[in-house]
């Protein structure tokens, strides 16, 4: 590898990462935009126009709060749990294809390697709730732990899926297989699996159990604050972008579309159809008990994407 | 020394130093953490010898669920005596000496090996030419597919087994 190939891989990660944190800090206004219009409600509207500048008011706030550390907490785990959720969520973004031919690094095993690093992001949470040293986070860290083995199960399973059709693990390979044809339409089952899996991932509503207020109140975040309570959301937000992300790419065709708007624009609008998905159903539906959410990872989608993958076998072969 | 045995000199001894760690940390989720900090190490250095897929598979198996799951049981179990009690049984003086031993019997014979094994047909361009993920598949699916299904059928006995355990006893 030559220094100037080093210079443009280090030009792009800074430029991705940094336009990623911008939309991580505004799609937060999207949320409360949304599901305040959902509910009837304006949403933000006192800082700006509409409210435009209030992302910037809530970073500047938090980033200036006190820092405060339970005094029976274990500390250094305490202080970098947040971090390993946040490195392992924006370090996902170096395989996603953002158009034909850019991404950070075009891994052959670009799937597993998206599968790998949400594993790694899990530790975050759990940690987290282990180490502030208090029941609720506790709870919530147990939740967690048994929440993300189950459902990493079923999405691994219904990728596999996709892999058959397109031959590959490669991410800009399966987004050229679909050139006849999203895999959405072949891999039903399989993207359903897929998405109710990534709800339970992100530990979003209907499944976010880890930091169910009304019960846990708020999970394993309970004893953070300020800057560090801020990592585990933004962690959280980079989970969500890089698995609707993955659902583009991988049922929906990635950065292809009709060439009046260049192929990004194409994948920003996927994606922020998924983003838009999430909240719709965090103002929708409740939250599950946590008994149904083990039996529907363990006895409905792992058996069904098993199942899709051996009617994905037979079609291929026929 | 050249670039990759700097960086092989640096997995071998921050892996011998990680595993120590995990066997000394006298709070068994810092012992937990430590494995986790080894088995990145593990992939990393798969990585380094051209393994993408092992690499993966590494950190998904090891890291991401049988790791999850250790901390899983070691948060549900009360182990405020484990740490206070004493750590090591009596023998252990004896493990260190075998331990010991057995180091130098590896550095003797490391000293006698003077010829390289031959290549096989898996060389480093021919896996890159189709990709580690296509040439483990084609491996694992037609040589030695009898030593695969051997380890599926003993993992599904392990099933079984825990299934049996689980379930309660019917009249």
């Amino acid at each position: 590898m030559s220094l100037s190939e080093i210079l443009w891989v280090l030009i792009k990660t800074v430029l991705v990462v940094s336009v990623f944190l911008l939309h991580v800090m505004y799609v937060q206004y999207f949320e409360r935009k949304v599901i305040g219009h959902m509910q009837g409600r304006m949403g933000p509207m006192r800082v700006g126009w509409h409210g435009l500048l209030q992302p910037i008011a809530d970073s500047i706030k938090l980033f200036f709060k006190e820092d405060i550390i339970p005094s029976s907490a274990d500390k250094p785990i305490f202080y970098i749990a947040p971090i390993i959720g946040v490195v392992a969520g924006v370090s996902t973004l170096a395989v996603i294809p953002l158009w034909s031919g850019f991404s950070i690094a075009d891994l052959n095993v670009g799937i597993l390697y998206i599968l790998a690093l949400s594993a790694l992001a899990s530790f975050s949470v759990i940690l987290g709730g282990w180490a502030s040293n208090s029941k609720y986070s506790f709870l919530g860290g147990l939740r967690s732990s048994a929440q993300v083995i189950s459902y990493e199960i079923a999405m691994g399973l219904s990728l596999v899926g996709v892999m058959m059709m397109s031959g590959s693990a490669n991410l800009s390979d399966i987004v050229n297989a679909q050139k006849g044809g999203w895999f959405i339409v072949p891999q039903f089952i399989a993207f359903v699996v897929f998405m109710i899996a990534v709800f339970a991932e992100t530990n979003r509503v209907p499944f976010d159990l880890p930091e169910a207020e009304t019960e846990l109140v708020s999970g394993f975040a309970t004893e953070y604050s300020g800057m560090r309570w801020a990592l585990f959301f933004m962690a959280e937000y980079a989970g969500m972008f890089v698995m609707s992300g993955l659902a583009v790419v991988c049922f929906f065709g990635g950065w292809s579309g009709p060439a009046f708007l260049p192929g990004v624009v194409w994948f920003l609008l996927k994606v922020y159809s998924f983003i838009f998905l999430f909240f719709w159903v965090r103002a929708t539906l409740p939250r599950y008990r946590y008994d149904q959410l083990m039996g529907l990872g363990w006895k409905l989608f792992i058996p069904l994407a098993l199942a899709n993958i051996i009617l994905t076998g037979l079609i291929k072969l026929l | 020394m050249t670039l990759p045995q700097l960086f092989f000199t640096y997995f071998a001894i921050s892996m011998t130093i990680l595993s120590v760690l995990v066997v000394t940390r006298r709070n068994p989720v810092h012992s937990v953490l430590w494995m986790l900090v080894l088995f990145i190490h593990i992939a990393a250095l798969y990585l380094f010898l051209n393994a993408e897929f092992l690499a993966a598979v590494q950190i998904i198996v090891y890291a991401g669920a049988r790791l999850v799951l250790f901390v899983f049981v070691i948060m549900l179990l009360n182990l405020k005596k484990e740490k206070t009690e004493k750590k090591y049984q009596d023998q252990w003086p004896v493990g260190a000496g075998i331990s010991l031993l057995m180091i130098i019997f590896f550095v003797l014979i490391m000293g006698k090996i003077t010829e390289l094994p031959a290549l096989g047909k898996y060389s480093i361009e021919a896996i890159q030419s189709e990709g580690s993920l296509m040439t483990i598949g084609k491996v694992l699916y037609t040589e030695y597919i009898l030593p695969f299904e051997i380890a599926s059928v003993i993992l599904l006995v392990a099933i079984i087994g825990a299934v049996v355990l689980a379930k309660k006893r019917i009249e």
